[in-house]
This record gives C-alpha cells, sequence and structure tokens, in this order.
C-alpha cells in the first residue's frame, strides 16, 4: 500500500512538473534571431574572446547587427571568415592585424658585444630607460623600458632585440578595466 | 534575529560548505580559473542555493511528511530542484537578457551540484522550520561565494608563479584548497 502510494504520488508530481516545463517552453519561448543562430554555427565556439567579444554567440550577434567586422577569429582563422562572407554575401577581407595575436609586453636589450657607443638610442629614449656614454657600451634598464622600440631605428648597428617580459608573482597585475573586459575567456 | 544571524555566521565562516563539509568541491576546482567566470557562478549559487532550500521545505513539509514518504527525499528534492531551476530559467531567458547573460550558462551547471541537495537534506535533517531553511541555503551559499571568489583570486596569481614543474596546474590548485581549509578550520568553535 505504502509503495503504490509512493508510485502514485511520484508519478503525479513528475508528470505534474512535466506538463509545466513543457507550457513554460511554450509561453516562455524566446525567438532566436536565426541570422545569429547561422553565424555561431560558423564560428569555432572555443569562446576564447580573442575576438573582443565575451564569446562566440556574442560576437555572432555582433556579426548580425553589423557591429563589428567578420575578420576578428583568429581560432577559426581564413577558413571561417571566408565562410562568413560566403553567408552574409560580402567581400572577404584579410584577418586584423589587432585581433591575430595577444599584445604581449616587451622590452629591447642591448647586445652589449656589438654596442658601438653611438649614444644615438639614448637621444632616441623618451624614458630615459637607457645607460651610457660615448664610446662606451650602453644598456637597458628593464624596468624602465615601456617596450616602444622607438631606440630600434636610430641603431646603426641593430645591435637592439626585442624580447617578451615573462610575467612573474613580482610584476603581475590586475587586468585594467577596458582590457579586462575583452581579455579571452572574459 | 540572533538565531538567523547566528545561522549565517555558522553557514559562511565555521561550517563552511566548501571547505568544512567538503561539498560543491567540482565547481570550485572547475570554474575557479578565472574571477569574472567564478563571480558569474557564485551568483548563480546564491539565486539556486536559496530557492532550492526554500522549495525543498516546502515539498518535504506539505507533501512528503503528510503522506509518509520521508524515504523519497532525495529523488523528490532532485526532481523539485531540477524543475524549479529549469522554470526560471526559462522566465529570466524571457524577461530579463541582461540578467540570462550573467547568469545563463551557470545555472544548468549548478543545479545537480552536492552542495545544492546536501543543503536540502540538511536543512531536514536539522529540523529547520521555513525562515530557517531560507537562511541556512543563503548562507550556504554566501560562504560558497566566499570562498570560491577568494581561490579563483588565488589562483590568477598562482598561474604566473614559478612551480615545480611537478606542481604545476591541479597539484597547486588542491594544495591552495587545502592551505585554505586548513586556515577556515580556525573558525571551529565560534559558533555551536
Amino acid at each position: 500500500m505504502s509503495i503504490l502510494s509512493a508510485i502514485i504520488t511520484l508519478s503525479l508530481i513528475a508528470g505534474l512538473f512535466g506538463l509545466i516545463l513543457g507550457y513554460a517552453s511554450i509561453k516562455f519561448h524566446v525567438e532566436g534571431d536565426p541570422v545569429v543562430d547561422k553565424i555561431d554555427a560558423i564560428l569555432p565556439q572555443t569562446q576564447c574572446g580573442q575576438c573582443s567579444f565575451p564569446g562566440c554567440r556574442p560576437y555572432a550577434e555582433a556579426i548580425a547587427s553589423g557591429e563589428a567586422p567578420i575578420n576578428q577569429c583568429p581560432p577559426g582563422g581564413e577558413a571561417t571568415m571566408l565562410a562568413l562572407a560566403d553567408l552574409l554575401g560580402v567581400e572577404p577581407i584579410a584577418l586584423s592585424e589587432e585581433h591575430a595575436d595577444e599584445p604581449v609586453k616587451t622590452v629591447v636589450t642591448i647586445d652589449e658585444t656589438t654596442c658601438i657607443g653611438c649614444t644615438l638610442c639614448i637621444q632616441a629614449c623618451p624614458v630615459d630607460a637607457i645607460l651610457g656614454a660615448a664610446k662606451q657600451m650602453h644598456t637597458i634598464i628593464e624596468s624602465e623600458c615601456t617596450g616602444c622600440n622607438l631606440c630600434i631605428p636610430p641603431c646603426p648597428v641593430d645591435c637592439i632585440a626585442i624580447v617578451p617580459v615573462k610575467i612573474e608573482p613580482d610584476t603581475w597585475r590586475w587586468p585594467l578595466p577596458e582590457q579586462a573586459h575583452t581579455a579571452p575567456g572574459a | 534575529m540572533t538565531e538567523y544571524a547566528l545561522i549565517l555566521i555558522s553557514t559562511i565562516w565555521v561550517n563552511n560548505f566548501v571547505l568544512v563539509k567538503f561539498l560543491g568541491l567540482c565547481p570550485f576546482m572547475g570554474v575557479s580559473r578565472k574571477l569574472e567566470t567564478a563571480m558569474g557562478m557564485a551568483l548563480a549559487t546564491t539565486f539556486v542555493l536559496t530557492l532550492s532550500s526554500v522549495c525543498s521545505y516546502l515539498v518535504n513539509e506539505y507533501i512528503l511528511a503528510p503522506l509518509a514518504l520521508e524515504y523519497l527525499r532525495t529523488i523528490m528534492f532532485i526532481l523539485v530542484i531540477a524543475v524549479v531551476v529549469q522554470f526560471t530559467e526559462m522566465v529570466v531567458h524571457k524577461t530579463s537578457p541582461l540578467l540570462y547573460n550573467v547568469l545563463g550558462i551557470f545555472l544548468p551547471l549548478i543545479t545537480t551540484n552536492c552542495a545544492v541537495l546536501g543543503v536540502a537534506l540538511l536543512n531536514v535533517q536539522e529540523d529547520h522550520g521555513f525562515l530557517q531553511s531560507a537562511f541556512y541555503g543563503f548562507g550556504a551559499a554566501m560562504g560558497f561565494s566566499l570562498v570560491l571568489i577568494l581561490f579563483a583570486g588565488i589562483r590568477e596569481r598562482i598561474t604566473v608563479a614559478d612551480i615545480p614543474e611537478a606542481f604545476q596546474g591541479n597539484a597547486i590548485a588542491l594544495i591552495t584548497a587545502g592551505i585554505m581549509s586548513l586556515a577556515f578550520m580556525g573558525f571551529v568553535g565560534l559558533v555551536k
């Protein structure tokens, strides 16, 4: 008897919930934009955020409403861009530089064996991050270098190289607000 | 009033669901890589836990207890929580796209979590009334949110630290979680 009432109660409640959910899915149905769905299907669904949108779906919505060009998806590469151009009937455009790679903070270093001590890079440096005197080897104060690369063109012997900065706990910072907004996976 | 304050303090600090009761560990490890996702998850969990703790109290009190079917609690709670969350998700999707964007992905993820069922069952076990259940659920969620957000903040920094190769990735995360749990042991005895 008790088992029977348990079965009946559970079935009744489950059935009732099923009806409620079924009704709700009709009543609260949200019309998805069919174009957005098609664009979303082409995107690689990595949700990496490198397009500056928080995921593939928001980027698809931005493309559909004309707010974003079709060339901002590095994981999809050229194939995705061509498929999008085909779907939307627009001209294919090359992948945008700015979205091709994540900007990495860099500094420069001077190859001290090649440096002839001409002081040209010292004059070019806007933040006085280069130390040295005429006919003496120059060196770069890494903590002062902003990575502007202005010292590279004047160097007559090409002894300045760009090196990426490795992030360590001491140099780690919270991303700036606007960067946080576009950070991958955001 | 003191009673409800005590429930909150107890669930947030002393009997923290993640670090002391070891419930809800999967989202704790899974979505703590980024602070932003951790915050989204924390919001969704707060919502689901409070709601499910109230609903399961009502179901237990007005359906299961009168029919002497208390042994159906576990399956019934799972059913009720899943339906309520699914229903709310649909309503939110329709009425507030903004809220849906914040909570959307996380709602179904947290629905079938052990912390959610754990709160519902503990409410019954400890004989909580309606308001007590609501506060217990809310407090549990606050405690979960607190450690999840703290942990995500720590993990974001740890990823750039110079960790020995053998400890990189999940290993150092688990060690960090263990140390956090030890730290929370310090609250034991604050509230009975």
